[in-house]
């Protein structure tokens, strides 16, 4: 399978689980192990004291791969709950981003810094030949900030992958 | 904050490995298959001055696993391994996943170096719980002495639920040296981990409905019935009786439904009976009971079974649409889910289509006519044995003196024909390495049934090249005085590699030859064991019989035809309806796409 198949769609999951040495790598390692993608993939402790960690994956496959993917993490052992976002319809998906520009001229100095403010990324860093933006909005908006800055100098990127929730008054 | 002052520490008088051992033994454990080492001296030397556990010294880890394995499905219970650090726990890896792969429920203690060495490549240090993560349900490393019984509970629980599987305790030697508190094994439910057992009326509802409506029904069976219990095997028969309907079986599942009820097709699959394949590929209503549409069982998938509606049984949701899509799903234990069908088929008002059924049994039973299983033996004095009929003799035999019996196998031809001509009437008494597919799992897997069934026949059968995988394992059966008998089908090959290499190689036998064999006989010999050989097809019999009648191991090396096949045969790539019947049709093995050449 592979993007462009029918019914190959993106799908944004998170997974509650016990954090414990090793959870982290049972969550990967199944999804190398079984040949599924990761686009995203973002862990911290929230909650409970500490005792539990929240995963968002993003993933992708066919409708029946994406549930095969739900079904395996579900029976892992330190796995609480599972939830499908996209399935369950309108969520927050949101991923943080450094962008380091290197820009000598006054133009693309300039430049850079009116798409900064038009993307409302916010200068964390700036010498007379440097910029560093962080930027936080959902992945397209990252991946478009991105491209803008490539003819102004783009040097480094580092991204935080998603977090996610649902909307409203639905929890996982 | 509680305002209440806690509770006095309980001071532990016990060792880690006391508690290790009060707590096997609170989860009812009483064989330890193992082999030790300095990782573990702590728990040898508790074992040591106990007697309620008994421990079985294997020669090779790999078959301290095969042993806990052969032990457990033939019981039911969890089977319990005790390896030391390193390569003792590197050793054991291909039991686990065997176990795996099998959903056979294991717990595994691998030492580990103390635990402020970890990580320093200290001598036998491996990464116990890294290597073994896709090789176990789950695992542990016990950092903490307060863990240890709750971690040895939990491990059991997670071994034996859901669907079952082999979880390894990693034990550092320091939490085994130093002192341990002791818990008993929790009373509440686990926090996280409660598979589904029981199923969802409407979904058994609708699964009653659709198996109404069939015309031409199939109920295909697997493991996961006798991993349910002797209940499901029980409520299987039930239900398949009340309906009339054709029951087949995957490899796994033998012995769930009797071989001997003429409602039973034989096994499916790539190497599956005529009628049970064509059945599956014409029936217009599938239940499948605790199987999981292995590529063994469906062969290339886009045409496997195309005009059925399906319904699948299955405690472990992964299992369900993972290769092929079904309409209805039923997430439970097979003995409820059974039970469940049974009552609603009762309590609906609906006839089933008794016409359709019927004719369906008719071109059931043209198909059977066909039998597939057909092979010619020739009786001729000095004749050569076909593999076929020292099987079927194997089991006429031991019908006629002993009745119940437990067979083992390797893995290979062997195999395929052991559970095509072998019969078997009741679950947990085969054996077999089916998902993996381990050669060397048949020899250590009968010392763990004969352990749990120390007066039972129980008999390895297997290939010339497959037994000394793990022969070492016969010195085991001398030390402990296990009656095994192992029944070599000798061809002098790789029999199964050597048929894809005439079927689909060009007749190129590339290292599948096996060259320079011991003298089985003199082998049994050197290791306490009676040897035995048949020659020819007059011989067969009584080296049959003087395998039963004697009451140390034995090893029967069978001389078999080195050039017979195993048929029917679903090559790799094609469809149920696709199969290769015999010799005579072996030509259309070259009509194989490349696609189907990829496939194991």
């Amino acid at each position: 399978m592979a993007a462009g198949d029918a019914g190959y769609a993106f799908a944004t999951i998170s997974v509650l689980v016990d954090n414990e040495a090793g959870v982290l790598a049972r969550v990967i390692g199944l999804f190398s192990g079984r040949g599924y993608n990761i686009e995203s993939l973002t862990v911290a402790a929230v909650g409970d004291g500490g005792k539990q960690s929240r995963i968002n994956v993003v993933t992708s496959g066919t409708p029946m791969v994406i549930e095969q993917i739900k079904a395996q993490l579900d029976r892992l052992v330190p796995v609480h709950r599972i939830s499908d976002l996209t399935q369950l319809g309108p969520h927050i998906a949101r991923e943080m981003a450094l962008v380091k520009v290197i820009a000598t001229t006054g133009e693309k100095r300039s430049e850079a810094l009116r798409l900064a403010d038009a993307f409302r990324a916010r200068v964390v860093d700036a010498t007379i030949e440097s910029f560093v933006f962080e930027m936080t909005g959902n992945t397209d908006k990252l991946d478009a900030f991105v491209e803008l800055m490539r003819p102004l100098g783009l040097a480094e990127v580092s991204r935080t992958g998603v977090a996610a929730m649902a909307r409203g008054t639905s929890v996982i | 904050m509680s305002t209440l002052p806690p509770a006095a520490p309980e001071t532990p008088s016990q060792s880690g490995a006391e508690v290790l051992l009060r707590a096997l033994k609170d989860q009812g454990v009483e064989v330890i298959f193992g082999y030790p080492g300095g990782a573990v001296l702590p728990i040898y030397d508790a074992i040591f001055q106990q007697n309620a556990i008994r421990h079985i010294l294997v020669r090779h880890e790999q078959a301290a696993v095969h042993a806990a394995e052969g032990y457990a499905r033939s019981t039911g219970r969890v089977g319990v391994v005790l390896v030391t650090s390193g390569p003792g726990a590197t050793n054991a890896v291909t039991g686990l996943v065997d176990a795996l792969m099998d959903s056979i429920p294991v717990v595994c203690l691998t030492g580990q170096v103390p635990t402020h060495l970890i990580g320093n490549d200290a001598f036998q240090e491996a990464d116990t719980t890294g290597i073994t993560r896709p090789a176990t349900k789950h695992n542990y490393l016990v950092k903490r002495s307060g863990d240890l019984a709750r971690v040895v509970h939990e491990a059991f629980y997670v071994a034996r639920s859901g669907r079952p599987g082999p979880v390894v305790i990693d034990l550092p030697k320091d939490i085994l040296i130093g002192p341990a508190p002791y818990a008993p094994p929790a009373t509440e439910p686990h926090r996280s981990y409660r598979p589904q057992t029981a199923p969802a009326p409407d979904a058994i509802a609708r699964a009653v409905a659709l198996l109404k409506s069939a015309k031409r029904p199939v109920i295909y069976t697997g493991g996961g019935v006798i991993n349910s219990g002797d209940a499901a095997s029980e409520a299987l028969r039930r239900f398949v009786r009340k309906t009339g309907f054709p029951c087949t079986s995957t490899l796994m599942g033998l012995g769930a439904f009797p071989a001997s009820d003429p409602l039973f097709l034989g096994m499916l699959g790539m190497h599956g009976t005529y009628e049970a394949n064509l059945v599956m590929h014409g029936a217009d209503v599938m239940l499948n009971v605790g199987a999981r549409f292995d590529d063994r069982v469906t062969g290339r998938l886009a045409a496997f079974s195309p005009g059925s509606r399906k319904i699948h049984i299955d405690i472990d949701p992964s299992s369900i649409n993972k290769n092929v899509a079904v309409e209805v799903q039923v997430v439970g234990d097979a003995a409820r889910a059974l039970e469940a069908m049974i009552a609603a088929w009762d309590a609906d008002p609906t006839e089933p289509d008794r016409a359709g059924l019927a004719a369906w049994w008719r071109q059931i039973d043209t198909w059977r006519g066909k039998d597939a299983l057909r092979y010619t033996q020739t009786q001729a004095r000095g004749g050569i044995i076909k593999p076929q009929y020292a099987i079927q003799r194997l089991y006429e035999i031991t019908q006629q003196r002993r009745g119940e019996t437990y067979i083992t196998t390797e893995v290979g031809q062997h195999q395929m024909w052991a559970a095509q001509f072998f019969k078997f009437e009741q679950p947990n008494h085969w054996m077999t390495s089916g998902g993996l597919g381990t050669m060397g799992y048949g020899l250590p897997a009968a010392m763990g049934v004969q352990i749990a069934h120390p007066e039972a026949l129980v008999i390895d059968i297997a290939g010339e090249a497959s037994i000394l995988m793990n022969i070492q394992e016969m010195a085991t059966l001398a030390q402990y005085r296990l009656p095994v008998k192992v029944f070599i089908l000798n061809n002098k090959y790789m029999g199964m590699v050597r048929q894809w290499q005439e079927l689909l190689h060009g007749g190129r036998y590339s290292e599948s030859y096996s060259e320079a064999l011991p003298d089985f006989v003199k082998l049994a010999e050197s290791f306490h064991a009676t040897g035995l050989r048949a020659g020819s097809v007059d011989e067969l019999d009584d080296v049959i019989h003087a395998m039963l009648d004697t009451p140390t191991p034995v090893i029967a090396d069978i001389a078999v035809d080195e050039r017979e096949n195993c048929f029917p045969m679903i090559p790799s790539g094609a469809a149920h309806n696709e199969m290769i019947l015999g010799p005579e049709h072996e030509a259309e093995a070259a009509g194989i796409t490349d696609a189907g050449l990829v496939l194991v």
